[in-house]
């Protein structure tokens, strides 16, 4: 029903339409799908775990990795999930009911992106805290870490929607993705540690995360167009 | 309208395969001997002829290797993504061929740098690796090609690998500059005190000419092999002409 409704929208207002409706539909799909949308979120604590284990559990050397090791697992976390913001879709047919929609797709796309940083990205930046606790990270840093976290998930879902377009029809169970996606993540994770590690040692720590802004800025104009060319021909 | 024609006809023979295999097949010749001319005189100045360096001795030498191709690493990557966007705006498959053929060059390209640095490096630093802000950007160049070279690879539809890569080349072209500055000011931030690269601007003439022989004659190089890995492309995807059908009978009978 919601398609229907999303089909034909042609004008500038219904197109601000198709954008709130993607985002409610894709928020209740991810709602529907409960385990899989947790999954993420159970990672990220898993591999948190891992840290004390296999490097020490001093508090003073946890405190010092703490603010790249949050950052690295936020980063492989969202990696785990950017899959599945096209190939459900794909999937049941309604991704071609898109394509052929007489409007933008690159609206729907972008509340398609806007719905997973809610799903995963969110939820992982309001579950930061809790982690950076148990690795004691000082607790100087808790609202830098979360300013920054929530900048940068956004950032890592705009990214990742290209390289999910580029590779939703070769099917499931590509190692692929992060091979096509890692090296543009590279950026975001330099300066999001660093906004964070700024905070720690007490020094200016707005300048990296500006910067990081001015990314999300730039990813939000240009990634739904990128990633509507790439499902335009790779749903063929 | 016959003036826009005649106008744009170049442009539009450029979109031949046929033409190019002709044309490039004609170059060749040419291309070999500037290439081996090129590189064999600029290796034999740089190794042998060219004095040794007064701090790094021989070992400095690498350079005649290292630069090359370190620069068209580089180049090659803008190369790829040139040519792939002139095929989607355009739709010239011929386009998409150079694009997919300067994919693996760059890669071999981009290893050969890090690889000639960290040998490089040994000797003069006294370590083959450090996270040095270039080194680390040439890192993820060789990811980027990796990751184009993959996509390519990955689809059964060649129109669809093409387009894919080409649209991958051309985000990974935007996020270069981001790259290469987030890692400079990275790295200005864990500057390793021991080191210290010297300045490419201190370089003495006697050392200099031969390096710039070996820069052009890398380029021709790269022209060489793109026609080559190119016209390779071609035979494989117009396998069904009738061209490359009396291409092949014609030289399987001779």
């Amino acid at each position: 029903m919601i398609l229907k409704k999303i089909v034909f929208n042609v004008n500038g207002v219904a197109a601000v339409r198709g954008f709130s409706d993607y985002v409610k539909r894709d928020l209740q799909l991810a709602y529907r799908g409960l385990g899989d949308t947790v999954a993420p979120l159970i990672f990220f604590t898993m591999v948190c775990t891992l840290v004390p284990l296999g490097l020490s559990p001093d508090t003073q050397r946890l405190s010092e990795v703490a603010p790249g090791m949050l950052w690295i697992m936020a980063l492989l976390s969202t990696l785990l999930s950017i899959e599945r913001i096209f190939i459900h879709d794909y999937e049941d047919g309604s991704l071609e009911q898109l394509l052929i929609a007489p409007q933008l797709i690159e609206i729907p796309i972008l509340g398609k992106i806007v719905a997973h940083w809610l799903v995963t990205g969110l939820p992982l930046t309001l579950m930061s805290p809790l982690l950076g606790l148990m690795l004691s990270l000082p607790g100087s840093a808790y609202p830098v870490l979360l300013l920054s976290l929530a900048i940068g998930t956004a950032y890592l879902s705009a990214v990742g929607a290209v390289g999910a377009s580029l590779t939703v029809s070769l099917g499931r169970g590509g190692l692929l993705l992060p091979l096509l996606v890692v090296p543009l993540y590279m950026p975001i994770i330099i300066f999001g540690t660093a906004t964070v590690t700024f905070a720690v040692d007490g020094m200016q720590w707005l300048g990296p995360l500006a910067a990081m802004g001015a990314m999300l800025c730039a990813a939000i104009a240009l990634c739904p167009l990128a990633a509507a060319a790439a499902l335009r021909f790779s749903s063929i | 309208m016959a003036m826009g024609s005649t106008k744009w006809q170049w442009f539009y023979r450029l979109g031949s395969p046929r033409w190019f295999y002709e044309i490039s097949g004609r170059w060749l010749p040419w291309l070999v001997c500037a290439t081996v001319i090129l590189l064999g005189v600029g290796l034999f100045w740089g190794l042998a002829l060219a004095p040794p360096d007064a701090r790094q001795g021989h070992s400095f030498r690498i350079i005649y290797l290292h630069v090359p191709a370190s620069l068209l690493a580089l180049a090659g990557y803008y190369i790829m993504a040139v040519t792939g966007a002139v095929g989607l705006i355009w739709r010239i498959k011929m386009s998409f061929m150079l694009m997919k053929s300067a994919a693996p060059i760059g890669a071999a390209l981009t290893f050969m740098a890090l690889f000639t640095g960290a040998v490089w490096g040994k000797p003069s630093w006294g370590t083959y690796w450090v996270w040095d802000a270039r080194i680390t950007s040439m890192l993820i160049l060789l990811f980027l090609y990796l990751g184009v070279l993959a996509l390519q690879r990955a689809f059964t539809s060649v129109e669809a690998g093409y387009r894919a890569s080409a649209i991958l080349a051309l985000v990974g072209t935007v996020n270069i500059p981001i790259i290469y500055k987030s890692v400079d000011w990275w790295h200005t931030l864990h500057q390793p005190a021991t080191l210290k690269l010297t300045s490419a601007s201190s370089i003495h003439t006697d050392m200099l000419e031969p390096l710039v022989v070996m820069v052009c004659g890398f380029y021709v190089f790269y022209v060489l092999a793109l026609c080559l890995f190119t016209r390779s492309e071609i035979v494989q995807q117009e396998s069904a002409t009738a061209w490359v059908k009396a291409l092949a009978t014609s030289e399987s009978r001779t």
